[in-house]
């Protein structure tokens, strides 16, 4: 019968059709990066999106005063060619590169970053990173709607190519803050083009209308499919520039993007998928990365629980836990065990402080706590988001505390959205949490903790603990800085209003063909450094 | 039959109305809204954002106000992804989705008649068991089972076909397409080998053959028809199921068709664009349910009487 | 009535010849004994995990091997039966009671009260019911029992129809015109004359309805929406087995080869009674 052989026919043309050269090889010989970037990004606006693979973007299309180092270490100049810090640390006159351009030709001017800085303060456009710049004289007080003169606040333009940015303390990482995207320039004429200052949902984002200053141009943007980006010739650098295109491809499930790379059809991936990573390193997978990452994964307790606000219960829960046999056996994926809030190495910052792995010892403090071999001690939730790497953890926690100090826990995973809103209003006893660092210096996780924070979440308010660290941001001398926050770091550990369980490492694959791309603690590749050679 | 087409349509337009009024609540109800994030938002950002998105007002301010842009044609913007509207991302994943679920359609329906009619005519030989076991697996099989496994051994083993995308590169429609369809051939197969079956039983067959007309002709000139019938009056639950299925499916060759969009939106509580692929499913479910029908009544005279 | 019976006995001896839908039943019986002494059954605890262990394939202590967490799969897949079969069995049977419910009610009684509860019924099957599940779990959470409801709620639809359409044809045979006219009521009618015509069908449909009903469970499982741990149902098991497919096969063979069986010896098992009961396809 003929109608049989259709099928097959069908199957034919669809695979005739086209090349079978895979993306990998062909994007050899014309410098094109394939991207794995995880979820679809929210936007491109700088100013108003929140996530990582909105950062891998932003890197490559914008730039601000200073860009991260990708060997570590101090930021290079971006924006910024070079800059002077007053002698008390709370001015700085940042001399902008005259060749710096915006995509469309517009000269960039201190007055972009004056009339960025503005837009991201501007309570009504809802950005949630203002506290970045919060550090300015006056920028909370502008955000919060207290004065609406901008000029109150410490960013001024002394001309086109002086930017003159005034502290409210010393803040010795203010430079590394930079890089973060909140702090990039957007283009006046094309936002206001498009929407005025505080639209959230104006279009000027859109392929034909974005107009930024980085290596790279938005060229195409094909919804949840693949953003194209495409060389950048008017970037002031722009002959450093080895890569002409890069396609982001948005694969949120962990196992097709490996079978993605795999197959030839990307570069680099975002993660690694739980079961592979202990069988790529058994067999020594050359594309295997495992990187420290600037992160810390721990169980946040509330401490305003009745039980919980004990701290010797809270100390007992977190000497039942043996770390190591966590990372050597759940996570299995290079993560090391955490033994304090702020992860070590985090710009020359080592934290001394311990955690012992010490079941008798926590048995002891549970009984002074009045739970002897926990009788009577209350069936507690941990709450987490669904996920399988976090309910393994937790799988694993259970059973230790089960068999070290004789409590049962319950393991509750809500999804995302459910489990923040349980977290934000206090709905939980021991939640799941991972704290990612915004830039290199410890302070931007011992600030979390302090009292009032939004992102603190557990309830804990020490004076003592406050007081360190705003003696630590007064002060530009690293090392009585270092002091200070190690001081805090132990208070904080004593306390253990937090459970540290592992610090982050980022894993991923990476194509061999991939160069310039180097380890970084903020996992931060600037495409500029990036190139493509076999 | 203008009559019932009609009558159909009028009803389905109350429906509609209410299956939004019901998501609209349903959603309302959740817990996490779309602007929760792991950075807390401060509050008085938060308000800012409610304020925009017009989330600040009364639940039934917000009814009415949605129900009114709905009706003249307008889903809102989208809360997560700002500066879209959930229209320009149904229209975009939309598409994607047809094109998904046409092939899928095709593949089950070819391959699915055939098995199913040669079953019929061969019946309780070798011809009928074969197919019909392969059918049965493709029924009780889950796709996120069976598009893995075509995936490891086409994809990574043989190197033949593509793991994901959809139309950047050579073949890779071919998986997905398959993987969908696989399920409903096996239906159909089932479907028109019953169907066949019960027509080759009629009377009017014995008489045909009786007449000496030639077996093959028989079955093309009388059966088919009759054996057609409940495949084609299968098509319009099939397409329910077929959006089922393009969740997983969409998930698992990351194609950027509407499934994927609706999963998305309802872990990120985007709440217009859960109402707008809601609203805009129950149309295109109710649509091809209304022409499935129709094409029922043109193909079997005795089923327009009893209309 | 003699009638009725000889129609019983003829359908089970149908049955019994259809080898296939025997072997089903023989093999669904093993299950649920299995699914019901499981507690007593498997070797080991489903949670307990031996982190040192880690994955392991079949051996002597862990007859199918274990997980990346060390836990026993057989002891899983044990405990995973009376998860997934309670679903099934459970949903089929909430589908069961609504859908047949309404069915006898509209055929029953026809006219406008037929009218009214079939077009209902109409309207609602073009109701895209997968996303509402979708949203109701993501909504409220995973409640095994709203996890029921919903599927159950899925599948009256179909049951409702067979039902009515079931109870019309007897309602006009001769007989039970007859038995009208003779002033028999309602409850004798439906209780001598509708109730054990319908029997058949009802039980074949919630044979068929049963594998569709788990695979749901599956689907759901595989979005992170179905049966929560500790308690793993097969779908669960897969769905870990299908992402540590080319490392660990077995946690994916053993799940994927249960869950098939028995979902062919349900279909088996469903169409043997069907053409059982069926006098008219039946001519071998």
């Amino acid at each position: 019968m003929k109608t049989k052989h259709i099928p097959f026919l069908f199957i034919f043309a669809l695979v005739s059709c086209g090349e079978s050269i895979s993306p990998v090889d062909s994007g050899l010989d014309a410098q094109i990066l394939h991207f794995g970037n995880g979820s679809e990004p929210q936007g491109l606006d700088p100013h108003i999106v929140t996530g990582v693979p909105e950062h891998h973007l932003l890197i490559s299309m914008c730039e601000g005063l200073t860009i991260a180092n990708p060997k570590g270490g101090e930021n290079l100049p971006g924006v910024a060619e070079s800059w002077k810090i007053s002698p008390d640390g709370t001015t700085y006159t940042f001399y902008l590169n005259k060749n710096a351009k915006w995509s469309n030709g517009d000269a960039l001017t201190a007055q972009d970053f004056v009339w960025s800085w503005m837009r991201i303060l501007t309570p009504s456009l809802g950005s949630q990173y203002p506290d970045m710049l919060y550090y300015l004289k006056g920028a909370a007080e502008f955000h919060q709607g207290k004065t609406d003169d901008f000029s109150t606040v410490g960013v001024k333009a002394i001309n086109d190519h002086e930017l003159r940015v005034e502290l409210n303390n010393p803040t010795p990482f203010f430079i590394r803050l930079l890089s973060h995207y909140s702090t990039y320039p957007v283009h006046k004429e094309t936002v206001l083009a498009h929407g005025s200052i505080d639209d959230r949902n104006g279009l000027w984002t859109r392929p034909g209308n974005f107009v930024c200053n980085g290596p790279m141009n938005l060229k195409s943007w094909e919804l949840n499919k693949q953003i194209t980006v495409e060389k950048n010739p008017l970037y002031w650098d722009a002959d450093k520039v080895q890569l002409n295109e890069i396609r982001y491809y948005p694969v949120s499930n962990e196992s097709t993007e490996d079978r993605m790379f795999r197959a030839g059809q990307l570069h680099v991936t975002n993660v690694v998928p739980l079961e592979k990573c202990p069988v790529y390193i058994e067999n020594n997978n050359p594309n295997l990365r495992i990187e420290p990452y600037m992160g810390t994964y721990f169980y946040r307790v509330n401490t305003l629980h009745p039980v919980l606000k004990d701290k010797k219960v809270r100390l007992a829960l977190a000497y039942a836990l043996n770390r190591n046999q966590i990372v050597d056996k759940v996570s299995k994926c290079g993560q090391k065990a955490a033994y304090s809030f702020t992860p070590p190495g985090s710009a020359g910052y080592e934290p001394d402080t311990e955690i012992p792995f010490d079941p008798t010892l926590a048995r002891s403090l549970l009984a002074e706590a009045g739970y002897k071999d926990g009788i009577d001690f209350p069936v507690l939730e941990i709450l987490f988001n669904t996920q399988e790497g976090h309910r393994k953890i937790a799988l694993a926690v259970q059973q230790m505390w089960q068999e070290n100090l004789g409590i049962s826990v319950q393991l509750v995973n809500q999804d995302w959205k459910v489990y923040l809103a349980r977290e934000m209003t206090g709905d939980f006893q021991i939640s799941r949490a991972g704290w990612i660092g915004d830039y290199e210096d410890p302070n931007t996780f011992l600030d979390t903790l302090r009292p009032n924070r939004g992102n603190n979440k557990t309830g804990w308010e020490n004076e003592e603990y406050d007081q360190l660290l705003e003696l630590a941001n007064s002060t530009n001398e690293q090392s009585l800085r270092y002091e200070y926050l190690m001081q805090a770091e132990r208070l904080l550990i004593s306390e253990m209003p937090i459970i540290p369980i592992y610090t982050y490492v980022r894993q991923y694959q990476l194509s061999s063909d991939v160069k310039g791309w180097y380890p970084n603690l903020l996992d931060t590749h600037h495409p500029k450094f990036i190139y493509l050679e076999r | 039959m203008l009559q019932v087409i009609l009558k159909r349509i009028a009803i389905a337009i109350p429906v509609i109305l209410i299956v939004a009024s019901l998501t609209f609540f349903l959603v309302r109800m959740a817990p996490g809204g779309p602007f929760d994030a792991e950075k807390v938002v401060p509050p008085q950002v938060m308000k800012n954002l409610n304020a925009v998105y017009n989330l600040d007002a009364p639940l039934i301010i917000q009814y009415k106000d949605y129900m009114f842009n709905l009706v003249q044609g307008d889903f809102g913007p989208s809360f997560r992804y700002p500066g879209r509207s959930v229209t320009e991302m149904i229209f975009t994943g939309l598409p994607v989705t047809f094109e998904l679920a046409f092939y899928a359609i095709i593949v089950a329906m070819i391959i699915g008649s055939l098995a199913g009619i040669i079953a019929a005519v061969k019946r309780n030989t070798l011809l009928d068991y074969i197919p019909m076991t392969i059918a049965m697996i493709g029924i009780c099989m889950p796709t996120f089972l069976l598009g893995p496994l075509l995936v490891l051994y086409f994809g990574i083993h043989l190197e033949v076909l593509p793991v994901s995308g959809w139309g950047s590169l050579a073949g890779d429609k071919i998986l997905p397409s398959i993987t969908l369809g696989a399920a409903y051939a096996a239906y159909i197969a089932r479907l028109s080998r019953g169907g066949m079956l019960e027509t080759l039983s009629q009377d009017y067959i014995r008489t045909a053959r009786a007449k000496g007309l030639p077996e093959y002709k028989v079955i093309i000139n009388h059966a088919l028809q009759g054996g057609l019938v409940p495949v084609v009056s299968f098509l319009g639950p099939a397409v329910a199921g077929l959006i089922g299925g393009s969740f997983v499916v969409e998930t698992i060759f990351q194609i950027p068709g509407l499934g994927r969009f609706y999963v998305e939106a309802a872990f990120n509580r985007d709440y217009t664009m859960i109402l707008g692929t809601t609203i805009f499913f129950s149309t295109l479910i109710i649509f091809f349910n209304l022409l499935s029908d129709i094409a029922v009544l043109l193909m079997n005279p005795r089923a327009r009487s009893e209309a | 009535m003699s009638q009725g019976s000889s129609l019983w006995s003829d359908a089970w001896r149908r049955l019994l010849a259809n080898k296939a839908a025997v072997a089903g039943g023989i093999i669904l019986l093993i299950l649920i004994f299995l699914a019901i002494f499981a507690p007593w059954i498997a070797p080991h605890s489903y949670s307990y995990q031996n982190l040192e262990l880690g994955a392991q394939p079949p051996s002597g202590n862990f007859l199918l091997g274990t997980d990346t967490l060390g836990r026993d799969l057989f002891s899983r897949i044990l405990y995973g039966a009376r998860v997934s079969l309670l679903v099934g069995f459970v949903a089929t049977g909430v589908a069961l009671v609504i859908g047949v419910s309404w069915g006898i009610i509209a055929g029953y009684f026809g006219g406008r009260i037929d009218s009214v509860m079939m077009r209902i019924v109409d309207v609602l099957y073009g109701l895209p019911f997968i996303i509402f599940i979708i949203l109701l779990m993501v909504i409220f959470g995973r409640n095994i029992w709203l996890l029921f409801g919903a599927i159950g709620a899925v599948e009256w639809l179909t049951m409702a129809r067979i039902v009515r359409g079931q109870v019309l044809t007897i309602k006009n045979q001769e007989y039970v015109l007859a038995a009208q006219a003779m002033g028999v009521t309602n409850i004798q009618m439906f209780r001598k004359h509708i109730f054990p015509n319908i029997l058949g069908p009802i039980a074949v449909y919630a044979t068929l309805t049963i594998p569709q009903v788990m695979l749901l469970e599956a689907f759901l499982s595989f979005l992170g929406l179905g049966i929560q741990p500790p308690m793993s149902s097969w779908g669960t098991l897969i769905r870990y087995g299908v992402e540590s497919m080319e490392e660990y096969s077995w946690l994916l063979i053993y799940p994927g080869l249960t869950f098939t069986i028995t979902l062919f010896a349900l279909n088996f098992f469903g169409d043997g009674l069907r053409d059982a009961l069926d006098p008219k396809i039946s001519s071998d």
